[in-house]
Parts: C-alpha cells; structure tokens; sequence
C-alpha cells in the first residue's frame, strides 16, 4: 500500500458533524417522515401471556370513522414467502417455530400481534382498534425459564413437544482431571435479570411504494439497513432489487434495533395491499412487549483451583430465556460471551454448555454487550469469592491468573487473544482510586460502627469485538458473513465522499470516518462526506452492533484510501513524468523525491481524473475505491474499572461515591467520542446492577411495563466517571484499533455488585441477586444476621 | 376547536381536536418535527418545550391549553447564525450521542438555567430528573449544563 498522509485528525476531539443538526431539531428520525397520502398502521395485542385465539371479528371496525382496512393474521397469511427471519440455528436440531407477523392460532406472550387496523390517522387508528373484537381461550403460562424446562410445563409450540430450543456445548481440555485434581472449587449460581433495553427513540416504520413498478422503499428506526433489506425481501417475496431500506438519523438502539421486526414486515405487506403509504409508531408502553429483552439467563460457573488460587479449570452451564420465538439473533446471544467465561485469566481446562428455553415472554436478543456482559459478570464475581476461599486478597488472585503479555496469546476456550497487557490497565485503576487508602478507609468504618459501610469491587475484562471472520461465524452456524465495505470517492471538486456499510446511531460514525479519510487522503476534515444507512447509497454492508463498526467498517476506509492513493499515485507519476517510484506523498500532495516544487495535489488528481483528457495507458477514468474487509480475528479490548460503593445497612441503599474506569480499546480516533462510549456502556452496566428489572407475574403480565415502573436511571442515579486509558494496539488490523461500544456495560455491573458484596461480607453476605435494590440488600443483611 | 398561539414568534390560529396533544400539534399540524416523543407517561422529557418561558413536556398538555399562550421549541432557540449558549455547549462538550433526547433535554436546560443561574454539578442532575438519556451516562450533559451556565453569565445580554 501506498505510504498515507500524517494524522492531523487521528486522535484528536474534534467536533462531532452530526451533531448541528441534532442540536438544533433539524435531525430526520423516521417519525418525521410523512409522505403524502399516509395511513396509519395501529396493532392489536394479546392481553394474555398465553391465549388460544378463537376468533377475531373486525366487522365493527370497518365503518369506524377514517377506517381503511383491518386485517387478521389469516387474513394476511398469503402475503409471507417465509416467516421473520432468525440468522443463527446455533446447532443442527434447534427447534425454530414458525414467527410470523401476526399470530394466527396462539398468543404466545403479552404483546404478541393478532390483528392490524389502518386508518387516515393516528387517533383514528388508535380509535378503531378499541373496536375489534377477540376470543381467547387463557392457557397456562411459564415465563421462568426455570419452570419452563421441566416436564409437564405448560408447552409454548406443541409441535416441539419441549421448551427447550437447543443445547450447545465446547469443551476445550481435561475438565474432569481439573476438578479432580483441584484443591479448591467454587460454585456460583448467578441471575442475569431480564431488561428493557429503552432506546429513547421508540421504535417507526413508514413504507412508500410505486405499485407500478413493485417498488417500495421502507423507512426504518434500524441498526440493520442492510440485514433487514435481504431478510425482509425474503420474508415479502419481494426481488432484492425492488426493496430500498434507508435508516436516517436514529434514537439509540443499543441492539434492540438489531433485529427484522414483525412491524417492517407488516408495513411492507400493508403497503402492497392497499397502495398507499403506511406509518407504524410504536408507543413507549407498547415497547415495553413489542420490542426486544435482553438478558434473562441464569449461570452456573464453577472454578477449579490450587490452593493458592491458581485456576486450572472453567465449568459453566447456562439456562438462557429465548422468550416466545426466535427473533434474529436470539439463540446465539449467549455464545458471543460463551467463549469468555474465564475471564482475563488463564486455565488449562474450559467447558460450557448452554440450553435455550421458550417461555411466554417477549423475545430476547441482543442489548449492549450481548453475552459478553454475562459472561464478564459470572467470572469476575466468582473470582472474587474463589479469594475469599482461598484467603487471597481480590487483587492478588487476579495478577496471579492473568493471560500473560503478549501480541497473540492463545485463551483457554481456544481463541488468540491480541494485543495482552492486563496488569497495565489493573495498575492505572488501583493508582487512581488510592486501592490502600480505601481499604483503610473501609476498615475504619467497619472498626467504627458505621452504618455506611464502604465496598470496593473490581472487574477485569476482556471482551470480543470486530464481529467478525465470516469463516468463524460460519464455524458457528450464523447465516451471514462479518465483513464491511467502504468506497472513497474523490470528487472533481477535490471534496471527498465516503461511504460506509456500517448503520451509525448515535456512535458518530460520520466523524471519526471523517478523521480518518482525511489524515489518510492528506484533505480536510471538513471537506468529507460520509454517507451511510441508506441500501440505495450504501449498498454494501453488516451495519452497526456488536462494536464492530471501527474495528472492521472503520479499517475499510482506512483500506479504500489506500487504494485511492495507489490509484492518484499512478496518474501523479504520468502527468508529472515520473516513475511512481520516484514519488513522495505528504499532505496530500504527491511530488518528485529531490524536487519538491514539483507536485500534483490529490485535488488536481481527482479532477484529472474525472476529465480523463491524459491518463495512463489502461487506466479508468474518476477517482474512487471500494474496499469490502473481512477481518482475520476478532478483536479483545479489555480493561479494569473500580467501583466503591457505600451501603446503608439501615435501608439497603447503595449509593456510587467512587468508579474509576481504565480501559484499552487500541489506537483512538477520536478520544471524545470514546469517552462518551464509555460513559453511556458504564451508565447501562450500573443500571443493571442497581436499578433495572423486568417483571413478569405467573400468569405472563409484564409488572413493569413502563417507564413509570421500569427504573431507566437519571442523571440522579449515575455517578462522576474517572477515566483513563491505555493504548496497546491491535495487531490485526494496520489502524491498531479493537471497539469500545460496549466495553463499559460489560465491565460495569460486576464491578458494582463486587463492590456492594464486599461492603456486607463480614456480615455474613455472601452473594447479591441484581438489581441490588434497598430492598435486596436489606433482605440480604437480615437474613445474613438470621433475621426474617 | 379554533385556537390562536404564538410559536418561536410567530401567531397561528388552527383548528384542533380538543383531545390533540401540544407536542403533536407541533409536530403534525405545524412540522416542528424536532421536538420529539420517547414515551407515554411524561417520564422522559424528550418532548420539553417551553410554554410562557417555563419548561413543559408536551406530551402532557393539550394544545388547546396553550391558546393565547407562547410557545417556543427547539427551532426558535438558535438565532439567525448563531447558536443558543445551551446548544453550543452541548456540542462543544459531547452531551449528545443518538440526539433524539437533546432537543427536549436543552429546552429543559434553558428553563432552568434562568431559574438557577449558577448551579452545582448535584443541582444540575437533580434538575434534569425528568429528562431521561440512554447514550450519554450524563456527565457531558452536566458539563455542559455547568458551561453552559458559565457562558450565559458572562454574556447574559446575548441570550435569555
């Protein structure tokens, strides 16, 4: 590759370029998009968490004032290819139910669709559907994946005869000798509660067609533009070429819009039937049920140690809450963490296994961090108390377990883990919180008799990002590739366009692509586009989850302007007669070794390039590169945070005084912007320690099913952040750089719940259910003092 | 029913559905589409505008209650070329990521700021309770809160 420019941007804090917009309403969320003609889509839902339908009459629907059409899900079963689409049959005989967009035998959770009702407009669509009427037959529910899984429970898909959806395993070494030959063994039982992921932007769809031409264009609040364009043509029958899904400015998905939805679907279908457009609004409470959970698993981990606390084996059983259907990604959730259950640590034996269950509760999928939060949760928690066993102090057994140094260091699961320094991070964290003045100050509130006792927890992480080698995922049976593409293009003007396969969201992709064309071109910032989350502009790409944008999206720009470079290097030395060898490029400016006056700017290159009146002998006019990256390895950020907490043994409230954060995300583009990252990844991973849980009773009710009884923090609730960082490049691809999008949520909630055990420990508090509530915390004091 | 409201300055008259929600009367009815809704049931406060200079959310309001009223939403903050100090200090210390809370959660901020001039850190996140973010963690929303207050003090004239 040719030699690129130096970093003027790289590095830097610039001012986001997404963000004028933003700040002043001009921002286009789908909500915004109104095309003439619009009618509104409104659905209606199960009450029950479990409900044989008999029958749904729409007849006193259809007179309603403004009422266009009102359909059943057997009124629609002709316009499917296929049913919504799941990506990941993560064993040979998962048992996948047919999920379409509007159930027509069963409702198999509170939510679940029955019937549609489009109308002229919002109100009269929300009007209507009061009116239609349906029968059910209630059924028993199950909605603790628990209960689920005995015989006898009540069954989600007859067909199945079981809840169960699959078992996966690896096991990788001797993990019966471990045991048998350990001196110590610790076995943990943790629950990953079930979360409302509560991006603020609810969920929108609007569908445009040109019946002529049997086009239709869809408006989506999507991380996916792409995913959900083959998926849902598949799903509509409708030719790939025909299906143009744009993705403009969107509210935060945090991976509940990584998914293909019933209500695209439905919109594409309605849009087809009735020839006009059609606007879907998801309502916040209606969100609640209709849009994805996360989490929901409950782990056992077990650890095998010498006396000292040296590990030698990591054996882990999962039970993960698949919820009523399969949606995208469901069942593979819990294996992007399931390779990570040791932690940073080394072991010479590792094995899990994990089983999904059906339940009747909305589906699971993937929320910030997606396995990875769970799994760094099981082993840092465990860790801990395996030094309590042994009598190790927290710090000591993890410095004694960590993966050595190195570039490439092969993990206990059987992947190679880049870019290893784990005592680098641990060392910042513990300057920077004053580790021995804590401990001090700890000790002297419990001397003292202080009912505010203090808790220091730490969490060491390493975590998988740059999702991924497609021969990998294809290794685990996930149906898509893990690639991204980008095409620079210089236009005559000398103004650069970049074009990116990832779907940003919030992550300020349009900004730190910008500093990275520009550096590497030698242009400026200002002088590049960056266009995306459009399948007609960008039409290549994996989109944005998982915080593989940079690490893969990202270094396709990087390897587009290469090849731009290579491109105007060639035109530089014919137009200048000279041997491309002879040719300097610096500042974005190629000149003749020795001569420097003599120079063609990459600007006169593309516009020479586009009047194409002397080009080399077989060259192609215009100035432009496409680079589709496969990536050779995931990446592995890791990191260290530290969180004290105070714990009134009074009232079981638990209040953050201090969390410091030091991670190691490779080579920074834009050190705001990570910052950021970490802030609102450490925020989320808090909220689950502390604050958030989704409720369902015994019958299949959501209990917390709004915002007004699921507990979204404020900025009451959040704590200052002290971050640091360190800078340990990755190896695998040339930019150094790994990911950094949920690297605070899931270091954060072990760290916390670290913290909030050690406080009570020498009360006789052992282990803490999250969310760590006044109220869990004060029933785990009493009952630890034997108390009722 | 016919209403006559002023919003960012200029006097509409409209015909409304009594039960028409103010936010979706300025959304719909007249395009300000920036103003934006995250929820139902006045939790998050993505939908802060100001009525009569005080912050309301106007998901919770009918737009008949703002006849003869002032409105001002996230269009009317800017003037021509120039950024409100609110806004400005948004952008210059990163407290928006996604965007889709920032225009209610700046609305907010101009309210407040007028009432409380010269806020503490603790101040600032009790007074945004009502202002839900899920991208930021809320400490570059505070910091700019904190600038933002600065700015405004040193240069009151500029901006109200």
């Amino acid at each position: 590759m040719a030699t690129q420019g130096a970093e003027r941007y790289v590095g830097g804090g610039v001012r986001r370029k997404e963000d004028p917009k933003l700040i002043t309403g001009q921002g286009t969320f789908v909500e915004a998009i109104t095309p003439p003609g619009t009618v509104w889509a409104v659905l209606v839902r199960s009450p029950f968490g479990h409900a044989t339908i008999r029958r749904v009459n729409l007849k006193p629907v259809l007179g309603a004032p403004g009422v266009v059409a009102a359909y059943s899900g057997a009124d629609l079963a002709d316009e499917w290819a296929a049913p919504l689409p799941m990506a990941w049959p993560v064993t040979e005989d998962i048992n996948i139910p047919e999920h379409w967009p509007l159930t027509r035998d069963k409702a198999r959770y509170l939510g679940d669709a029955v019937a549609v009702v489009v109308a002229t407009s919002r109100a009269a669509a929300a009007d209507a559907a009061e009116l239609v009427e349906v029968d059910y037959d209630q059924l028993p529910a199950v909605v603790d994946v628990q209960a689920a899984s005995v015989e006898k429970a009540p069954l989600i898909h007859d067909a199945f005869g079981t809840n169960k959806c699959y078992i996966w395993a690896i096991s990788q070494g001797d993990v019966d000798a471990a045991f048998a030959g350990a001196d110590v063994v610790v076995k943990e039982r943790y629950r990953q509660q079930r979360l409302v992921p509560n991006a603020i932007e609810p969920r929108c769809v609007v569908v445009q067609s040109v019946a002529a031409a049997g086009e239709f264009t869809m408006w989506s609040t999507t991380q996916i533009p792409h995913i959900a364009k083959i998926t849902l043509a598949l799903t509509m029958g409708i030719p790939e070429t025909k299906l143009r899904v744009i993705a403009p400015d969107v509210g935060g998905g945090f991976g509940s819009k990584l998914n293909v939805y019933a209500e695209e679907a439905l919109c594409l279908a309605l849009a087809r039937r009735l020839g006009r457009p059609v606007k879907w609004v998801e309502e916040r409470s209606e969100a609640y049920h209709s849009t994805i959970h996360g989490r929901d698993v409950i782990q056992e981990i077990e650890l095998a140690a010498s006396s000292d606390g040296k590990l030698r084996g990591v054996r882990v059983r999962l039970l993960a809450n698949m919820g009523a259907y399969l949606q995208l990604v469901t069942p593979g959730v819990p294996l992007l963490g399931a390779l990570l259950y040791h932690g940073c640590y080394g072991a010479e034996a590792y094995s899990l296994e994990c089983t999904g269950v059906f339940t009747n509760t909305t589906p699971t999928d993937a929320y910030r961090g997606a396995g990875r939060p769970e799994s760094n949760y099981a082993i840092e928690r465990a860790i801990e108390r395996l030094a309590r066993e042994v009598g190790s102090d927290v710090v000591t057994i993890r410095r004694r377990n960590f993966l050595p140094k190195g570039e490439l260091v092969p993990s206990p699961a059987g992947l190679q883990f880049d870019s290893v320094d784990y005592e680098k991070v641990l060392d910042r964290a513990l300057e920077m919180i004053g580790y021995d003045d804590v401990r001090k100050e700890q000790e002297a509130r419990r001397d003292g008799g202080d009912t505010r006792l203090l808790g220091i927890g730490l969490s060491c992480y390493v975590e998988m990002c740059g999702l991924a080698p497609s021969q990998v995922l294809g290794s685990l049976r996930y149906a898509a590739g893990g690639w991204d593409a980008a095409s620079v293009r210089m236009l005559p003007t000398g103004k650069v366009e970049v074009v990116t396969g990832t779907s940003p969201h919030g992550q300020g992709h349009e900004t730190s692509w910008s500093q990275i064309a520009a550096d590497a071109l030698g242009v400026d910032f200002e002088d590049v586009t960056v266009l995306h989350g459009d399948t007609a502009v960008a039409p290549l790409g994996m989109d944005t989850y998982g915080s593989r944008s940079l690490a893969v999206g990202g270094v396709a720009v990087h390897f587009a302007c290469g090849r731009v470079i290579e491109k105007a290097k060639r035109l530089a030395a014919h137009l200048l007669e000279v041997s491309p060898d002879d040719l300097v490029f610096e500042a974005g400016s190629f000149s003749v070794k020795g001569v420097p006056a003599k120079a063609k700017t990459i600007q006169e290159l593309a516009y020479a390039a586009w009047t194409a009146h002397s080009l080399p002998e077989g060259e192609e006019p215009s100035l432009e590169a496409t680079y589709v990256y496969d990536p050779p390895n995931f990446t592995f950020p890791f990191g260290s945070h530290i969180c004290v907490v105070e714990v009134d043994t009074e009232t079981g409230k638990v209040d953050i005084v201090r969390y410091v954060a030091v991670d190691d995300c490779g080579t920074v583009i834009n050190p705001t912007i990570v910052e950021g990252q970490v802030h609102g990844g450490i925020a989320q991973g808090i909220a689950q320690a502390l604050y958030e849980q989704a409720v369902y009773d015994d019958d299949g009710n959501l209990l917390t099913s709004s915002m007004m009884d699921y507990l979204v923090p404020s900025a009451v609730e959040m704590p200052w952040f002290e971050l640091d960082r360190t800078v340990t490049p990755s190896p695998t691809n040339p930019m150094g750089v790994k990911g950094i999008g949920e690297a605070g949520t899931i270091a954060a909630t072990p760290a916390v719940i670290n913290a909030v055990v050690d406080a009570l420990w020498h009360l006789g508090v052992k282990t803490m259910d999250m969310p760590a509530s006044p109220e869990n915390v004060w029933n785990a004091i009493r009952r630890a003092k034997g108390g009722n | 029913m016919n209403i006559t409201l002023t919003v960012n300055g200029v006097q509409h008259e409209a015909d409304v559905e009594p039960r028409t929600l103010l936010v979706y009367f300025l959304r719909e009815q007249l395009g300000l589409t920036g103003t934006n809704v995250g929820c139902d049931t006045s939790s998050c406060g993505a939908c802060t505008v100001l009525v009569d200079g005080e912050s309301v959310k106007s998901c919770n309001l009918l737009a008949a209650q703002c006849h003869e009223r002032e409105v001002t939403t996230i269009e009317g903050l800017a003037t021509p070329g120039e950024l409100h100090p609110v806004q400005r200090a948004f952008t210059e210390h990163h407290g928006l990521q996604c965007g889709y809370c920032t225009p209610g959660m700046i609305m907010a901020v101009v309210s407040y700021l007028r009432e409380n001039p010269a806020p503490t850190g603790d101040e600032v996140r009790h007074a945004l309770e009502g202002n839900l973010c899920r991208c930021t963690g809320y400490q570059n929303i505070v910091e700019a809160v904190l600038a933002a207050a600065d700015d405004l003090r040193d240069a009151p004239a500029s901006a109200s």
